[in-house]
């Protein structure tokens, strides 16, 4: 499937750990404002593919990167500005990493790196990020507490409201659900149906009905291969174009 | 849960299962108690161990102290000793003041300091988080190699380059000075400050790097915001152990500082530091005499500013700890 005027292409992408293939010639092209979902098992590339984005993995001792990878059209190994790119990117890491700060300097971070001083815009932004990530009723009240101190599904949240803090244009959720309970999924799952409006999402998740829920498309990986990538409904109907794609949907491995 | 439990939990899966592994979980009694035995041996040694720090510590103080105490409550002035520049212990009519002493020990340590924290805590930022590959290996072989020089060397270094250089640059008379001795405690300082303040850094885990990373901060944002702070009591600890080796230091001061009783305006100033006396007097003194106790009573006192130092490190980081 060809998408017009793709938000994020990636073309051939090859992602190598030392002589480990986690990668293997990717090409996908990604719609603006579309809710992308990922799925596959456990060690099938799925964080490779997000880490490439942002342009993390390069700090990986070993890891090697060859294709192309675009966001607008623009060749992202050839930004020189790494911060740049990464503001344009909100990450959510499986498992919540609060930083060893308060709950306000967690959520205040991104933007302050980015040059805001203005105590009033900084407010804003940490209420309506708290907010969008079902959390601010939670800590209103405890804004100076240490962000390591709060459960880890408020962590999570945390988290969260941390991706959006630098009004992202692409939001990578690597199964953020993990840690949180089915009713706070819920009310996230609510945002991120809002946010898709500004803003375009990468969900990978083990949860398969979390994908059918939420993702416009759903792409199969499996063992660094992109077995399919179709409209949620084909992906997970009874047809998908790849038998494997059947197998693992349905349960039958995996 | 008790040992009792553990066992009783392992056994029977294991009998039931027949795994194979009933057997040895469920042991004889004879056989359990000669496993107790040994986990009591084994614990009580490793309590020895943890406690003999300890019991070295006030071993060392109490003698120190014992030789020092019966100048120290007959007929000692303390005022004296704490206030005084008058250092003649060998004269008809001795004097103790030691005030110089501690002042050219305080001088040249806080110089050190000031110029070995910036360079030390500097360097570890650089090895831990901008080095790479063989460059930082490289950097951290030769750093330890600098620990382990002998401070006599040192010493060496600061009477044959550092003082006709000195002398050079600041045209001053005598290049052995408090500059002299704290470039030189300054650059023992450092490698200790660089391998501890390097673990601290590298403790703090990678993921808060990658998340600072992930909001776009730059490396120098993330190290300044994140992980300075998450390492501070790391490199507090690497700090004043630096701090420590500076005080206690003698050979290198000895040899490099001019070795003069005098309380210092400048830093091209000659001083003698509190060790450096020790070691220099306590071989000529006669056993018992006043003089003897007196170098006795400074030995207690640099051991109490060691003590004050920790202590106060202690308390400043609990404090980190509360908030």
């Amino acid at each position: 499937m060809v998408v017009q005027h793709p938000k994020i292409a990636f073309r051939d992408l090859k992602v190598r750990y030392g002589e480990k293939t986690a990668l293997e010639g990717i090409n996908l092209e990604v719609a603006k404002n579309e809710i992308l979902g990922i799925i596959g098992p456990a060690g099938s590339g799925k964080t490779s593919l997000l880490r490439v984005l942002n342009r993390t993995l390069q700090n990986t001792p070993g890891a090697k990167v060859t294709g192309d990878v675009r966001i607008d059209g623009e060749d992202i190994h050839r930004m020189r500005d790494v911060s740049g790119l990464r503001r344009r990117i909100g990450m959510v890491a499986p498992l919540p990493v609060g930083l060893p700060m308060s709950v306000y300097d967690n959520v205040a971070f991104a933007p302050r790196m980015a040059g805001v001083t203005d105590k009033k815009v900084l407010d804003g932004v940490v209420e309506r990020c708290l907010r969008q990530a079902a959390l601010w009723e939670e800590v209103e009240k405890r804004l100076g507490d240490l962000g390591t101190k709060l459960s880890g599904g408020q962590q999570q949240r945390l988290t969260i409201a941390r991706a959006l803090s630098h009004s992202p244009e692409i939001l990578c959720l690597d199964e953020f659900s993990i840690a949180i309970d089915p009713v706070t999924t819920m009310r996230i799952e609510e945002v991120l149906k809002e946010l898709r409006k500004h803003m375009t999402i990468f969900l990978v998740t083990n949860l398969v009905q979390q994908a059918r829920r939420l993702a416009d498309r759903t792409a199969f990986l499996l063992l660094g291969e992109l077995v399919e990538v179709g409209p949620t409904e084909e992906v997970f109907g009874r047809n998908p174009r790849d038998r494997r794609t059947f197998d693992y949907v349905h349960g039958i491995f995996g | 849960m008790s040992r009792e439990e553990v066992e009783g939990a392992g056994a029977n899966p294991g009998a039931e299962l027949g795994t194979g592994l009933g057997p040895r979980l469920g042991r004889s009694p004879a056989r359990q108690r000669l496993h107790r035995a040994k986990e009591l041996l084994i614990e009580t040694v490793i309590r020895v161990c943890g406690v003999s720090a300890v019991i070295f510590v006030f071993g060392i103080f109490y003698f120190v102290f014992r030789e020092a105490a019966p100048l120290l409550f007959g007929g000692l002035d303390l005022g004296e000793l704490l206030t005084s520049g008058e250092w003649y212990p060998d004269s008809d009519n001795p004097r103790y003041g030691a005030f110089a002493l501690i002042a050219g020990t305080l001088a040249v340590t806080l110089l050190a300091m000031l110029i070995a924290v910036p360079l030390g805590l500097g360097a570890a930022i650089f090895v831990s988080e901008f080095s790479r590959g063989r460059t930082r290996e490289i950097l951290k072989i030769v750093i330890e190699l600098l620990a382990a020089i002998p401070s006599v060397v040192w010493g060496f270094i600061g009477l044959v380059i550092m003082n006709p250089l000195i002398i050079d640059l600041f045209d001053t008379p005598v290049g052995l000075n408090v500059l002299n001795g704290a470039i030189l405690l300054a650059l023992m300082s450092v490698p200790i400050i660089v391998s501890i303040g390097e673990d601290a850094l590298k403790a703090v885990p990678d993921t808060y790097r990658e998340a600072a990373e992930a909001m776009g901060a730059t490396r120098w944002q993330v190290t300044w915001r994140v992980l300075l702070p998450a390492a501070r009591n790391g490199l507090l600890a690497a700090v004043l152990l630096g701090v420590g080796r500076a005080v206690g230091e003698t050979m290198a001061v000895l040899m490099a500082t001019g070795h003069s009783v005098n309380v210092p305006d400048s830093p091209l100033d000659s001083v003698r530091t509190i060790t450096a006396t020790i070691a220099s007097e306590l071989g000529e003194t006669a056993q018992g005499s006043d003089h003897y106790r007196v170098l006795f009573v400074l030995g207690s006192l640099l051991f109490l500013i060691t003590f004050l130092v920790n202590l106060t490190a202690d308390l400043v980081i609990r404090g980190f700890k509360r908030r």
